[in-house]
């Protein structure tokens, strides 16, 4: 993977699993503190967190002199969209893809589309048994 | 006359072949080469139909479309026409053209969409998808639904989902990933794109969405052939059955989706261990070639 795509998703794997629910946002700050262990400038994180904003990926209110960003959907939601798009249900006229073979029924057409609906911010993860796997995502990398 | 005559023809044939090659047993046998067929086909039909209103157009010049072209545009700066060419004859013309400048906003249109969305879900696999031991040089969607797909572009993905993982075994899942590797590596995106393009041209034509179901299903096949090089076909055809029937599982009497029938047709044939018809498929591609050639020769002429 590209340096800048290993450090969107180590953000964004910040915003979805560091950040409480409830919560209004985290700082740059507060991303950079998370990040420790990589020891990131201030201000590549601004970059990263700026990109990830211009994709629609994250929202960010100013409160005061700065920034607060939050994941704009769940990682969930997220899979959710890119299942449609394999599962071809997406509604796209284009061959953005090449199948082997899908294995869909209605109502799991449906599950995912409520997926995408209801998603908009993060949810309680806790109760999800795909959230440790997906959790240990940080490791995987790209070419 | 003659050559507008020519280019009736042109489109008849193609016409002509595309039934064939729709009906034909053979081309499941030798997809590359019916592929090939297709496309020629598709790029005959659309010269011919601009060729037809131009040449109907310029008959009073009584040249190849090419020239007869050349002539007048050379006519119109000099602002004399010859007799016969009138208003209609100009918006014949002008028609042949309107064809042709749709056919190339419709692509450059399909192109850009299908751009759009391939960078989206790009960028949304490098946030969400993970690398797993299991199926190296792929991704893995943390999701029960079984799907495997490439994303194909300068730098493709394959990527399975979990629902994959546990739906096949090792065999299986190797030839399905050999499968997806010979999409992105001959670019089956670009063969489909002419058909994807044109089915979004003319919509309310059912031949067009045949035709694009015919080379969905040949480009399935092709890399079927390519995965079969390197695993057993038992793996493969495994891997298509376990699709077909944890659907069959879940699905209610009489709620198949869509390719179901493809599924079967493929298993079917990897279970005959048929050669590629080789004078048939010669034969077929000389046909393919002298459609191409008879529109194209008209307009260089």
């Amino acid at each position: 993977m590209t340096r800048l795509g290993d450090l969107e998703r180590a953000v964004m794997d910040v915003l979805w699993d560091s950040v409480p629910a409830a919560s209004g946002g985290v700082t740059v700050r507060e991303v950079a503190d998370a990040l420790d262990g990589r020891e990131l400038a201030y201000t590549t994180v601004m970059t990263v967190l700026d990109r990830l904003a211009g994709k629609g990926m994250v929202q960010r209110e100013r409160e005061g002199r700065a920034w607060r960003y939050r994941a704009a959907a769940s990682r969930e939601a997220h899979i959710a969209q890119l299942m449609l798009d394999a599962l071809d249900l997406g509604g796209s006229r284009d061959a953005a893809l090449v199948r082997f073979a899908r294995s869909v029924t209605g109502t799991e057409a449906d599950v995912l589309r409520a997926a995408l609906g209801a998603q908009a911010g993060r949810t309680d993860r806790v109760d999800d048994p795909r959230a440790g796997r997906a959790r240990r995502a940080d490791e995987a990398t790209d070419r | 006359m003659a050559f507008a005559v020519h280019f009736a023809a042109s489109m008849l044939a193609c016409w002509l072949t595309a039934q064939v090659l729709a009906a034909s047993r053979w081309t499941w046998r030798a997809p590359r080469v019916a592929i090939v067929c297709w496309q020629a086909v598709g790029l005959a039909l659309g010269l011919s139909a601009i060729g037809l209103p131009m040449a109907s157009g310029l008959a009073a010049y009584d040249r190849p479309t090419g020239s007869a072209l050349l002539a007048l545009a050379s006519d119109l700066g000099h602002g004399t026409l010859p007799a016969g060419m009138g208003a209609a004859q100009l918006g014949l013309v002008a028609i042949g053209f309107g064809i042709g400048g749709v056919l190339l906003a419709t692509t450059v249109r399909s192109v850009h969409a299908t751009v759009r969305a391939q960078r989206r879900h790009r960028d949304l696999l490098t946030l969400v998808a993970r690398r797993d031991p299991t199926v190296p040089g792929a991704l893995v969607l943390d999701h029960p639904s079984a799907a495997a797909y490439c994303l194909p572009g300068v730098r493709p993905r394959v990527v399975v989902s979990a629902g994959t993982l546990d739906l096949l075994d090792r065999a299986e899942l190797a030839a399905v990933l050999t499968h997806e590797r010979a999409h992105a590596q001959e670019r089956h995106d670009l063969v489909l794109l002419p058909f994807t393009a044109l089915c979004r041209a003319l919509p309310w034509f059912r031949w067009v969405r045949d035709a694009h179901e015919r080379v969905a299903l040949l480009v399935e096949m092709r890399a079927d052939d390519k995965a079969r090089e390197l695993h057993a076909e038992a793996s493969l055809a495994g891997a298509l059955r376990r699709f077909a029937a944890c659907r069959d599982r879940i699905t209610p009497v009489g709620a198949l989706g869509v390719g179901d029938r493809d599924l079967d047709v493929r298993v079917q044939r990897l279970m005959l261990a048929d050669r590629p018809p080789r004078v048939l498929g010669a034969t077929a591609l000389a046909v393919a070639a002298t459609l191409v050639a008879l529109p194209v020769s008209l307009f260089l002429n």
